[in-house]
């Protein structure tokens, strides 16, 4: 086929100008190579997100308290999730699909062992937390039901935290402070490894009654301690709308809500986490990669100007091509073939950076994500290069098949 | 249709540039023919429309009068596509500053006007050795411009412009940028190639290089003044149009 050879004349051109064409290409591929980086940390970084939720189980579901204000007028807000709905939700008759309602209060407290202290985030809760949010001991246990029950000041804290109290993590039977009162350390987290979402090294955890009537000076709504949360299993995968259904028609019935009255509380399970998890993760990534793919328009721009002086200092060269019997084709093809060549291994030099840096960053240890680049982004790459190559060189491309054979062989 | 044994055949060419208002006419009403195997010199000063006539003689121009043929076939009124083709196949072009590609060893430039003709790689890398060996150039094939002498650059243009057999080969003061001794070169291979049964048309200003044609074509002012040879009274005849 006759296009094949217009390729190495594409080739002599380019190589008889090294520096210019290296200097021509980075556009492109400075381009390519963030395209693609930004595109595979942005895929890799979801991955991670979505095994993190994964592994904590599908059946979870979380009730959060709105913090809408309430009544008429723009008051403090209130919140309204208590105890007694977690007793409320915990009754199995009107509930057959929910399993292990967890009680949460949450806050942040001093914990201080020695001379050393920690500001940590330390959550009153009940003996099934661990069951329902998949937590692993790397030492001892977690909070048994007797001691919620006995409101025993006994503390289950993550690896971090222990290291910055004591150094070290087998610390189960040492004792903390908090607001003064000793706590006994009956268990250590399993390290999360991921120092991002999900994570509970920098947490620790007591029964619920401790955290409500002790620790943290916690509101009442209608006579009952509130709570941050709530966390409860649906019996199966499959239950979980159901489990979602049976709670909200109880908690909407505890607040006499009416017909046209909005929940004053949210149920998330771990789907819907997923999609938002999922959709923010990918509109980050588009908003990251257009930014970038400027460059590669810039990249296109340098392209166009090159070939617009390539074609100038040609002229003579393309005047006597038509002497020889080159149709205006012809000229069209050879110019377009060398911006086209010229995009393309910017491209696939742009692909080599990527990868390199991929390979680079994964070398650092503990890097918390997986740079993945798929099939798919790179044949992207190289169509997108290639396409730039067409579009930015048809300009110069034209330019050339309009010169006068006459004048262009005079010109010097 | 013009009926006519000739090679080239013109009847009455004029070329008439517009410049802003005025009109310059740098061809009034030349008539011409040369036949095959014909050796012609086109002389005159610059501005005596030789140029113009070259082109339009190596169809990279059209007359804006009169009537050009080829082989008796008409050359007016084709496109673009057309004329390129008819430069591929019936002229070779040699010039005075070589023109060849700077950096393409000498068989890739003798090569090109085969490219343009979609002859196959191989038959078109064998030709274009061979158009060497007519030059004397064989061995110097694998060699680039920079590698050669002005003598030897010219050959490799003068092989470039034999190697699709064209039927006429038109050369623009080919001697103009070389020295005697090379100048002198370039023009006995000509007239060796003349020998063959070449049909040759020099372009020149230098009377010497002009002399050794077997007919010389003066030019002045856009029409032809004198004429050594060709068709009778042509000359005449052109002044009495």
């Amino acid at each position: 086929m006759k296009l094949v050879r217009y390729f190495p004349v594409a080739v002599d051109s380019i190589t008889a100008n090294k520096m210019r064409a290296g200097l021509t290409m980075l556009g492109i591929i400075i381009g390519v190579a963030a395209v693609l980086s930004i595109l595979g940390v942005g895929r890799g970084a979801s991955a991670n997100i979505l095994d993190e939720v994964a592994s904590q189980g599908t059946t979870r579901l979380t009730i959060s308290p709105s913090t809408e204000s309430e009544g008429e007028g723009a008051g403090a807000p209130v919140q309204t999730l208590t105890m007694g709905d977690v007793k409320a939700l915990s009754d199995p008759a009107f509930h057959p699909d929910v399993v292990e309602v967890v009680p949460q209060f949450a806050g942040n407290i001093q914990l201080v062992a020695g001379s050393n202290n920690k500001q940590t985030r330390v959550t009153g809760t009940t003996a099934d937390y661990a069951g329902v949010h998949g937590l692993e001991m790397a030492e001892g246990r977690f909070l048994t039901e007797e001691e919620i029950a006995r409101m025993s000041n006994v503390i289950v804290i993550g690896t971090a935290v222990a290291t910055d109290l004591f150094e070290r993590t087998q610390v189960v039977g040492e004792s903390v402070r908090i607001n003064g009162e000793p706590f006994t350390i009956v268990g250590v987290l399993e390290e999360s490894g991921n120092a991002g979402f999900g994570s509970n090294d920098d947490s620790g955890f007591i029964p619920i009654g401790v955290a409500h009537g002790r620790i943290f000076n916690v509101p009442r709504y209608r006579g009952e301690y509130i709570v941050t949360s709530a966390s409860a299993n649906a019996v199966s995968e499959e239950r979980v709308e159901a489990a979602e259904l049976q709670i909200e028609q109880t908690l909407r019935l505890r607040r006499g809500l009416g017909a046209e009255d909005d929940n004053d509380f949210t149920i998330s399970t771990q789907a819907s986490l997923l999609d938002t998890i999922g959709a923010v993760t990918s509109t980050l990534t588009l908003l990251l990669s257009s930014i970038a793919a400027i460059s590669l328009v810039v990249g296109g721009i340098g392209i166009m100007n090159i070939m617009l002086v390539s074609v100038t200092e040609r002229t003579k060269e393309i005047g006597l091509r038509k002497a020889l019997g080159a149709h205006t084709s012809d000229v069209l093809l050879q110019f377009l073939i060398e911006s086209l060549v010229l995009t393309l291994l910017g491209g696939l030099i742009g692909i080599a950076v990527s990868y390199g840096l991929a390979l680079l960053v994964q070398r650092i240890p503990n890097f918390p994500i997986d740079i993945l680049i798929g099939v798919d982004a790179l044949i992207l790459a190289v169509g997108v290069s290639a396409g730039c190559g067409l579009i930015f060189g048809l300009y110069p491309a034209m330019r050339a098949t309009r010169l006068d054979p006459i004048e262009a062989l005079r010109y010097e | 249709m013009a009926v006519s044994s000739a090679l080239i055949d013109m009847q009455n060419i004029s070329k008439v540039y517009r410049m802003g208002e005025t009109e310059v006419a740098a061809l009034n009403g030349v008539s011409l023919s040369i036949e095959e195997g014909e050796y012609v010199a086109i002389v005159g000063t610059s501005g005596s429309g030789k140029s113009t006539l070259m082109n339009i003689v190596g169809f990279l121009d059209s007359p804006t009068e009169g009537v050009f043929a080829i082989h008796g076939q008409k050359a007016s009124g084709l496109t673009g596509r057309q004329l390129a083709d008819l430069r591929n196949r019936e002229i070779g072009f040699v010039f005075q500053q070589f023109n060849l590609l700077a950096r393409a060893p000498a068989w890739r430039q003798v090569e090109l006007p085969l490219f343009y003709a979609n002859v196959a790689r191989g038959t078109a890398r064998k030709r274009a050795l061979e158009a060497l060996t007519q030059v004397g150039l064989a061995e110097r094939a694998d060699h680039r411009p920079e590698e050669l002498s002005g003598g030897q650059q010219q050959r490799v243009a003068i092989a470039r412009a034999l190697v699709n057999r064209p039927s006429l080969l038109l050369a623009d003061e080919p001697t103009g940028a070389l020295d005697t001794r090379t100048g002198e070169e370039v023009m006995a291979l000509f007239e060796k190639l003349h020998e063959e049964g070449l049909t040759l048309v020099i372009i020149t200003h230098d009377q010497e290089v002009a002399e050794r044609a077997r007919r010389v074509i003066t030019m002045r002012d856009g029409v032809i003044i004198s004429d050594s040879g060709g068709t009778a009274g042509a000359a005449h005849h052109d002044r009495a149009s």
